[in-house]
């Protein structure tokens, strides 16, 4: 057994140690804080293509602003802890005070981050509740934005290993391509005809999972022209990394001209596809018409 | 104290051909053929059979179970039941083994099972770790380089798999086996053939998941998502076995802890001077016993749905995928949390001996790991947030996750005002205590992102998620998981483990873990989701420097695997009993510790945390009472 240390307390010592802790924090913090606002904030995802994008960008800045005093509050304190507590090297071990609790830092530290925790969760609830956030709602969705029954329809079906969209205000048209009009509010409806996709619109800020047999909703409000990228972001299987496409959001009149011309090629197939409906799997095979009999998932 | 019985020691022939590991091996082969052929011919020779592209489920869940069977009649399992069934007087025998074979069979010396757990662990736990470099090599590339998708699928399943099953018994299975009978001051565990047999289920299970390979592996990732799961070839059903024992395997560890816990302390420790290790031992075991029977529920309910064409999570056949998830994840979020909190009781264990002041603030610590094991039931549809379920409780999953922050801060707060004017020592097992701050600080605050969930919009299913639970469970478990080898590995094995490879397998691991998983952050960021073998072109410069950092990574796991082999079977300079100064009562006894842990059962007076309060209380006073055992 080493030899056990004397339990001489060391001299108080001269300075202030929890003063000059604090006071290093909060300069720090104080500078930190709005240089994360500032350079780090605008470089955030994912953009500013769809108001509920620009919106994440916010509050992405958001927390991160919250979270830069609480980085520089553990990593200031464990520095200072480093270099003013640290054991002499080659000395006798020596014990530090027998400090066990503090009852005024413990209340202090409960409530501020009680705080702290509930006013994220607040601020993050309005956020959601102003119009979805881009995030997929299931079938009866809350947070639902102003006149969004007045909005473009868009079904976004996901496959084993690609995504196809249907317009039904053009007759269902049926298309590989993701095309939105600027300024304009839209409802995706996400379905699955397979297993489990995650449609992700990575700069209309959009992120909804395709369950098979499931209409998910997700509404977006577009603002100017561009293109975006779409991937799966839940494992599908063996092409998973290959589920990927493009979309682009046009002015009004060339989304109109670009719409007529799909709905023209389209008329020619379109007895060959099922009529558009909300989900294309029904729970007992061949009960609707409007949905086939699903072949058996799994052979044997 | 010493060890007081010399050990006995039986014949050689009678060490190779007992009930041992051997023998367990062979009938488990031998029970594996049984459960095939055996289910080939109750099923009938219409359906698949051997030598077929795709097998005939029932068959391979038949084999599994026949095989883990024999493996453990095998080890010798059943010889205590079937002694006593055929009226012989109960013993003990198994523990009375001594010598090396006792670590290749069925033990009840909770410190045998520790150590067991150590190195089968261990093992894993390096298995993993090459299929992780094994996946940062495919994406060296932003197209398909070297392994088939399904081959990559494969590799990213067992990774997560593995790790999630081994890792959550990563501290429980050998360190507080081997050190909370210790601890609280008994003789051996509650149950020690349970904890023998938790041992041995784990490392079938492991087996089993490794044969994934030989049907196909499995696509599905670590989270097994239905209907993905039921299209998958026969390698699924490795990966549903092995859950569902590694399920079985945690419960009966779980309540074995609680058992032990909570009725075989010695006079004189009350619950206000437990260790706090011991209390989060206990309130991750409660965690385990209650979670992961969910586990092995929705597991059996995916094992009907491939083998016998039930329809639970098949829309078509009127389930719903969203009952896996939901079903998983009530099990997955404390599953997570049954991997942090053992991370968070060994910090907080620890930081008191290498800064010499007691434990700041313990009741606020123990309120703190008893808040995380309540809040961790109320958070699992985070993980959904996006899934279309329940649009209207996001709200309410948003508060409890973000409230969950509230109990973690509380370890924070004990652990750095615990080194508060202390005489802070820097040795390789604080090193890796301190990175836990670092590390679980920045898991946390992005975990703060994907509470959110506007953030989580984006953040949801990406590399940023990835990165995020990384930094919990690698900076948080795995950092913690080696602090505690270097600081109670010396103590279990007898023989201390080099400084100076120590100090450059931290710094390495520290630099490099931050090097390959901070970059993560940023990717997820830009569009980069998770389990992906074909990425943007714009994103390769990020992918390689992580790549690169990951290689590194794990050259850092070979340096601790060299002073592990060099220290332990090579040098072998013996330990001194406290190399520390800990006033832990595991370290008042000699290194190893003897069969019986004590002469006496001693009496505690206080917890083991009295720094500059005076010299380590006497734990056996004279003339104490004998205890229970």
């Amino acid at each position: 057994m080493a030899s056990q240390p004397t339990a001489a307390t060391p001299p108080r010592d001269s300075v202030n140690h929890g003063l000059r802790f604090v006071v290093a924090w909060l300069v720090l913090s104080v500078i930190a804080t709005p240089l994360v606002v500032i350079f780090v904030g605008p470089i955030l995802p994912p953009g500013s293509m769809t108001t509920q994008a620009h919106e994440q960008i916010y509050d992405n800045t958001w927390l991160a602003a919250v979270s830069t005093p609480v980085l520089c509050l553990v990593v200031v304190f464990l520095v200072y802890a480093f270099v003013y507590f640290r054991a002499p090297k080659g000395g006798a071990l020596v014990d530090g005070p027998p400090l066990r609790e503090h009852a005024g830092i413990q209340v202090v530290w409960i409530v501020i981050t009680s705080l702290t925790v509930l006013m994220l969760a607040a601020f993050g609830t309005y956020q959601l509740l102003q119009n979805g956030s881009g995030g997929g709602q299931g079938p009866s969705p809350v947070a639902v934005p102003a006149g969004a029954s007045h909005n473009l329809a868009v079904q976004v079906i996901g496959q084993q290993w690609e995504w196809t969209f249907r317009y039904p205000s053009f007759g269902g048209v049926e298309t590989h391509e993701l095309v939105l009009p600027q300024h304009t509010s839209v409802t995706l409806h996400v379905t699955s005809l397979d297993v489990v996709h995650s449609f992700w619109a990575y700069q209309l800020g959009v992120k909804a999972d395709a369950n098979p047999g499931t209409d998910n909703v997700a509404y977006v409000q577009t603002r100017g022209p561009g293109t975006f990228q779409i991937r799966c972001a839940e494992l599908c299987g063996l092409f998973h990394g290959y589920m990927f496409s493009t979309g682009r959001v046009v002015s009004a009149t060339q989304f109109q001209s670009w719409a007529k011309t799909q709905e023209a090629i389209y008329k020619t197939i379109a007895k060959y596809v099922p009529p558009y409906a909300k989900t294309y799997i029904c729970p007992a095979a061949g009960t609707s018409p409007t949905c086939s009999p699903q072949p058996t998932l799994r052979g044997g | 104290m010493t060890a007081v019985t010399a050990p006995l020691r039986p014949p050689i022939w009678r060490r190779l051909v007992g009930f041992n590991l051997l023998t367990g091996i062979v009938l488990g082969i031998g029970g594996w053929y049984v459960g095939w052929f055996g289910a080939h011919a109750v099923v009938g020779p219409s359906l698949d059979y051997f030598g077929d592209v795709d097998y005939n489920e029932l068959s391979v869940f038949m084999a599994y179970i026949g095989g883990v069977v024999g493996f453990l009649i095998g080890l010798g399992f059943l010889n205590y039941p079937a002694r006593r069934l055929l009226g012989y007087p109960p013993s003990l025998r198994e523990k009375e083994t001594g010598g090396w074979a006792r670590y290749f069979g069925l033990c009840t010396d909770h410190k045998v099972v520790g150590i067991q757990y150590l190195w089968g662990i261990g093992l894993f736990f390096f298995i993993g770790g090459l299929n992780a470099m094994l996946i940062r090599f495919e994406l060296l590339r932003p197209t398909h380089q070297v392994f088939s998708g399904g081959t990559y699928l494969t590799l990213v399943g067992m990774h997560g798999t593995m790790m999630m099953g081994m890792m959550s018994s990563g501290i429980l299975g050998p360190f507080a086996n081997y050190l909370v009978p210790i601890m609280i001051g008994a003789r051996r565990m509650a149950f020690p053939r349970v904890e023998a047999l938790t041992f041995w289920l784990l490392m079938a299970a492991g087996a089993i998941l490794t044969t994934t390979i030989f049907f196909g592996g499995f696509p599905t990732g670590w989270t097994g998502y239905e209907p993905l799961n039921v299209q998958a070839a026969a390698g699924m059903d490795c990966y549903i076995l092995f859950f569902a024992l590694a399920g079985i395997s945690m419960t009966l560890l779980g309540l074995n802890m609680i058992a032990t816990i909570v009725t075989m302390r010695a006079p004189g420790l009350t619950w206000m001077r437990l260790p706090i290790f011991v209390w989060g031992v206990l309130s991750t075991a409660s965690l385990m016993v209650l979670a992961a029977p969910v586990l092995i529920a929705v597991l059996s309910m995916s094992a009907l749905d491939r083998a016998a064409q039930t329809t639970f999570f098949s829309a078509s056949g009127g389930g719903s995928n969203y009952l896996y998830e939901n079903l998983f994840w009530v099990f997955g979020h404390p599953e997570v949390y049954i991997l942090a909190l053992p991370g968070f009781a060994i910090v907080l264990e620890l930081l008191p001996v290498f800064a010499r002041k007691p434990l700041w603030g313990y009741r606020l610590a123990v309120a703190g790991l008893l808040g995380v094991t309540l809040l961790s039931w109320m958070v699992w549809q985070h993980h959904l947030f996006v899934s279309g379920i329940n649009g209207d409780l996001r709200p309410f999953y948003m508060l409890s996750t973000e409230l969950i922050s509230i109990p973690t801060g509380f370890t924070f707060i004990c652990g750095l005002m615990t080194l508060w004017r202390g005489q802070i020592r820097f040795t390789v097992p604080m090193l890796f205590c301190l990175a836990w701050f670092f590390n679980f600080l920045l898991g946390g605050l992005s975990g703060v992102f994907l509470s959110d969930v506007p953030s989580d919009v984006t953040t949801h299913g990406s590399f940023f998620s990835m990165a995020h639970f990384h930094y919990t469970i690698m900076g948080g478990l795995v950092f913690t998981f080696f602090a505690a080898i270097y600081y109670w590995v010396p103590k279990m094995t007898g023989w201390q483990l080099n400084e100076t490879l120590g100090k450059i397998h931290f710094w390495t691991m520290f630099v490099f873990f931050n090097s390959t998983f901070a970059p993560l952050f940023a990717i997820g960021f830009l569009n980069q989701p998770r389990r992906v073998n074909v990425y943007a072109h714009t994103l390769q410069f990020l992918n390689d420097w992580v790549s690169v950092s990951a290689f590194c990574l794990g050259t850092s796991m070979l340096i601790f695997l060299f002073n592990l082999v060099w220290s332990l079977a090579f040098v072998k300079k013996p330990a001194v009993a406290n190399p520390w100064a800990s006033r832990s009562i595991e370290f008042q006894l000699p290194s190893p510790v003897p069969v019986h842990n004590f002469d006496r059962i001693p009496v505690f007076s206080s917890d083991p945390y009295g720094y500059g309060e005076g010299p380590v209380p006497q734990w056996v006073p004279a003339g104490a009472p004998a205890g229970r055992d």
